[in-house]
Parts: C-alpha cells; sequence; structure tokens
C-alpha cells in the first residue's frame, strides 16, 4: 500500500533515490539542493541502500565521478543546482555523448549573478542543449514520481541518455506537503535491475569510452545522441503508461489543465503552473475559457503536441522564469517555433517572470490573461512580470 | 471563487522554530486527512534575523503557492518583533493575532495598531518550565488549535506523541504534549 508523508520535495526525492537504490552516489552540496544529499547520506550512513557514497570537493568532481562510475557499469546518480550545474557544465556533455543513463534532480535556482540562492530556471535552461532528457514538476509529488520514470526512461537501450529532474528551488524542495510514496518492491520491480550493455569493467568484452574523437566520427556520434532523444520521445508514452499501472498517476508530454475548450492558453512550467491552475479557475468561474499547460518533458522538447494543443485557440501567453540575453525567452521561442505550421495561428506573446525567486502571485498571472482576452499580445515584446520599474 | 485556503502566516526569528511549527502543523494536517502546504521565506540565513513561514490548509488539494499576503490568521514567535510594519501587511480586522509575549493583549494593541482580535501566551516561559528549554513551539501549535480548530486537538498530541517518541525519552513526549495542553488552555484574549 503506497504511504502518504507529509514530507519537503527535497525528502520525496530522497525517498525516490532510495527505492532506486543506485549502485553510487557521487554529489557536491548546494543550497537549495543540499537536503536531497542529506536525506541520502542518511540512508548511506543508517545501510538502508547498497549505495556507495562519494563525497567529492566540487560538482565538477560530482559529474567526473558519476561519468567514470556510469562507465564502468554501475546505475549511478547525483544532484545539484544552478552554480553547482554550471561548475558541472564540461562533463554535463561528455556523460551525454559518452550516452550513460545518469539520472541528476536539478533543484532549480538561479544562476549568479548578483548571488542568489532562490528559485528559477536560469540553469535549467542553461544545459538545455547538452544532450540529457529533462523532466519538470509541478510540485514534490511529481519530483518523486518523475525521478522514478526518468530512471527507467534513461536505461533503455535504445535511449541510454542521462536524465535531469526539475524541482523548483525553496518552492518544492523545501516546501512541506503530503506526498504519496510507493512500496519500495514496487519501485524496486518498476525500475529491475541495470544491467549495462557495454560496462568498462566487463575486460573480456574490452570497450573504449570517451576517446579523441575529430572530424572522423565527432559528428557521427552527436548524430546517434539526436537518434537517442528521439527514441526517448517514442519510448516516453510507455513508460509513462507503465508508470500510471503502479501508481494511478497518469503523465504526458504535457499537462493540459481545462484545455478542452479553451480559448486563452497560459504555458508555464514548474511550480508556477500550480498557482496559475488556481487562477485559471477563478477565470472559469467568471465565464471565460482559461486553460493551461504545463510541460512534464522540456527536452525532447514535445513540438508536435504543442501545435495539436494550440493550433485555433485565440491566444496563448507563455511565461519563462529566465531571460535569454538579446533573444527571445527560450520557452517562448519553442512554443512560438512549434507553432509555425498552425493552420490557425493564435495571438502570442512572452512574459518573464519570478527571477530570482521573485514570488509568483495569483494577481500576477491574471495580467497574461487580460492583455491576451483584450488583444494586447505583441509577439516581439518581452513583457515582464512583479518587475519593479 | 475557488475553494478558499485557511492561511497561516509564522513570523519569528530565525532559529526560534517558526519554520519548524508550520511544518509540524502541517505534518499533523496531512495525518488529519486534509490537504496542506508549509514552507518558509528564506532570506539569507542568519540566526536572530527576522522570517516568515507559511500554512495552507483545505479540504481540497492546495494550488497557491506564492507567499500568504492576507493571512487568516498572524502567528508571532518574538515580542521584541512587534511594531514591524510586515507583522500586520494584510490582516484584516476581522481576523486573528496570537503572540508569544507576557504582554497583555491590549498591550500589545498598543504596540502594532492592530484592530482585530488579539491573543497572547507567555508560550516561553511554560516551555522553559514544561519541557526545560525555551522553545515555545508546541505551546504556540496548541494556542494555534484552541483559536482555530484547523486540526484537532487528539491528532496534534498523537503526531507530538510520534514525532518526539521517534529521537526522545517518554519525558520529553510528556512535556511537549502538557505544552500543547497548557498552550490550548491559557492562551487568551482581549474580547
Amino acid at each position: 500500500m503506497p504511504t502518504k508523508l507529509a514530507i519537503t520535495g527535497a525528502a520525496a526525492v530522497a525517498h525516490a533515490m532510495r527505492q532506486i537504490n543506485p549502485d553510487v552516489v557521487a554529489a557536491y552540496p548546494i543550497t537549495p539542493q543540499t537536503p536531497i544529499v542529506e536525506y541520502f547520506a542518511q540512508f548511506v550512513a543508517d545501510g538502508v541502500v547498497d549505495t556507495v557514497m562519494v563525497p567529492v570537493e566540487s560538482e565538477h568532481s560530482a559529474m567526473s565521478a558519476v561519468v567514470g562510475s556510469a562507465a564502468a557499469g554501475a546505475r549511478t546518480m547525483t544532484a545539484t543546482a544552478a552554480n553547482g550545474l554550471a561548475l558541472m557544465f564540461e562533463i554535463v556533455y561528455i556523460a551525454a555523448s559518452m550516452r550513460l543513463p545518469i539520472v541528476m534532480p536539478i533543484v532549480n535556482r538561479a544562476l549568479s549573478g548578483p548571488i542568489n540562492i532562490h528559485g528559477d530556471h536560469s540553469d535549467a535552461y542553461a544545459v538545455r542543449d547538452a544532450g540529457w532528457i529533462q523532466l519538470m514538476s509541478e510540485n514534490s509529488q511529481e519530483a518523486y514520481d518523475l525521478t522514478i520514470i526518468a530512471t527507467k526512461l534513461a536505461e533503455r537501450e535504445e535511449v541510454l541518455t542521462p536524465a535531469m529532474v526539475n524541482l523548483d528551488g525553496f518552492i518544492t524542495s523545501h516546501g512541506v506537503e503530503g506526498v504519496e510514496i510507493l512500496d519500495d518492491e514496487v519501485v524496486k520491480d518498476f525500475v529491475g535491475q541495470w544491467e549495462p550493455k557495454y560496462p568498462l569493467l566487463d575486460v573480456d568484452n574490452p570497450i573504449t569510452h570517451g576517446p579523441l574523437d575529430l572530424f572522423d566520427y565527432y559528428f557521427e556520434h552527436h548524430r546517434q545522441q539526436q537518434e537517442g532523444l528521439k527514441n526517448a520521445y517514442k519510448a516516453l508514452p510507455e513508460v509513462f503508461a507503465e508508470y500510471e499501472k503502479i501508481s494511478g498517476r497518469k503523465y504526458d508530454f504535457l499537462d493540459l489543465y481545462k484545455m478542452e475548450d479553451a480559448e486563452y492558453v497560459m504555458v508555464v512550467m514548474n511550480s508556477a503552473a500550480s498557482t496559475a491552475k488556481y487562477v485559471v479557475d477563478e477565470l472559469r468561474e467568471k465565464g471565460i475559457k482559461a486553460g493551461l499547460i504545463k510541460p512534464w518533458v522540456f527536452t525532447p522538447f514535445p513540438k508536435k503536441e504543442f501545435l495539436e494543443a494550440l493550433d485555433g485557440r485565440k491566444a496563448v501567453v507563455v511565461l519563462d522564469r529566465a531571460m535569454s540575453f538579446g533573444k527571445e525567452a527560450p520557452l517562448y521561442s519553442l512554443v512560438k517555433s512549434a507553432l509555425y505550421e498552425a493552420k490557425e495561428r493564435p495571438m502570442i506573446g512572452s512574459y518573464v517572470y519570478g527571477l530570482g525567486g521573485r514570488d509568483v502571485t495569483p494577481a500576477m498571472l491574471h495580467i497574461p490573461f487580460e492583455e491576451a482576452m483584450k488583444g494586447e499580445l505583441d509577439p516581439n515584446e518581452e513583457r515582464y512580470l512583479g518587475l519593479k520599474e | 471563487m475557488p475553494e478558499k485556503y485557511f492561511e497561516i502566516r509564522w513570523h519569528g526569528r530565525a532559529g526560534q522554530g517558526a519554520k519548524s511549527a508550520s511544518q509540524f502543523l502541517t505534518e499533523a494536517a496531512v495525518e488529519a486527512g486534509k490537504y496542506s502546504t508549509a514552507f518558509p521565506e528564506y532570506g539569507a540565513e542568519r540566526s536572530g534575523a527576522p522570517m516568515k513561514a507559511f500554512n495552507r490548509i483545505a479540504d481540497v488539494p492546495i494550488r497557491i503557492r506564492s507567499g500568504i499576503e492576507n493571512p487568516d490568521v498572524v502567528v508571532i514567535f518574538d515580542d521584541t518583533m512587534l511594531g514591524l510594519p510586515e507583522l500586520t501587511a494584510g490582516l484584516s480586522e476581522d481576523k486573528i493575532m496570537l503572540v508569544n509575549t507576557v504582554m497583555s493583549p491590549e498591550k500589545v494593541r498598543e504596540k502594532t495598531g492592530f484592530k482585530g482580535k488579539i491573543y497572547t501566551i507567555p508560550a516561553t516561559d511554560i516551555a522553559l518550565e514544561e519541557i526545560k528549554r525555551g522553545i515555545p513551539n508546541t505551546v504556540m501549535i496548541g494556542a494555534l488549535v484552541k483559536l482555530t480548530n484547523v486540526v484537532p486537538l487528539e491528532v496534534v498530541k498523537e503526531k507530538v506523541k510520534k514525532t518526539f517518541e521517534k529521537k526522545f525519552g517518554p519525558e520529553i513526549v510528556e512535556a511537549n504534549i502538557r505544552a500543547v495542553e497548557r498552550g490550548y488552555q491559557e492562551v487568551k484574549g482581549d474580547a
């Protein structure tokens, strides 16, 4: 029987890791990821997992150790946030190109500078092209579920691609709420035993990992990574369906909220989507046909699903919790691009919100809907919610 | 309108336990079959700096994730903070203020200018008597339950037992249960 616990998002993720029981975890603590590592270190100390915990001296070392361990054939995890991820950056790409199915929760936090410990999505966006699967969670329950889902997905033979599970710093990681934890055995059976096909430690079948790869094959290897992500896109519905069987919780590329007849649609990721759903309910009570789309999957980007969900709507407002200086905001540019082939293109507008943990209130989230309803959207203007000007 | 949530805003100084108290309340609310969230507002973490924590409690899943601007109850852990404008910000006159202090509710009214219901409890003193440490959490929760009934008293006591017996002996568990009960019984208002 699943157990409902009132715990933080960090504890929920640590429980998922405990149930996955990785062979190796190498991690370096950074706010607001720290409690994940603390809780998990406790599980290691208590002997409830079989994991070898490697306390490294930096995130660059953490990701390096994780790459070595995964290449050796171990099921391997780590976790980080913001500047920790930035320090890992070099090896983040290498993990993907070596096709190592590492799972890494990212507790989303603003990248410095100015230095800030609170939540935004600049860290997730910074590694959007690194070749990792990127799953996005609205709350602690989703962070728990997606950590388990990510493990199953990353390790599929046709995928073999590392995966990040994003949860909002403090709001999700340090917030307490009820989370349903599956039975240990159920999770164990779901993720199964990791049987690496090409482990470095298999000395009878020697292979080469990470050699110099110049103009002869670098290109082909990247083309294969693209195939891994395409296969992840194909495998996701199957993995989601399998997870629904054990949990009763249904996941998809996109979380569609009150979208059946929606005319005005907000697109937003992670915890702000929760508050936005409340705003959609408020608008619905006034008879306004509002709806919301929250991507559970950011990479591989569900372009086709966005097109299907948005074609023919009156207006779409896309919210980004980070900027892309000198360019359109990341989620906005992707959604806008997905609408290139729309038969009836909706009006569209870009809103940046919540940088550095700036609070996201219902009143703030009403503004894009109001501007959409007044027909005041401008596809070429980036607007800011809650900015002091 | 969508469902309203019952909203509590805690004010204290970092290190006094307001965050733990808000977490404890959510744990008890979930235990009682309700939906609840608890989250702190962190600045740079400096012991002694003013901090806030929030609770939402409802019979439906809680969607709003932002800080609480219009609380149903404000709970103040430290009476040296009385007079700070953020304590009464967004707190309307039909709502409640609960303060850990030896001062009278009238005195609190004078210091805060709040016109709604004010309740006081000398929670630190009671904690010193019962638990032998000046940790006002459990007393404050007892008082809060008396005023709002957000979570049944019995569930809170059961939760105290479960939480404390993991780490402490029966004496500490009993002392904390007495602390909850005294908070419940001894909280007083000026109305």
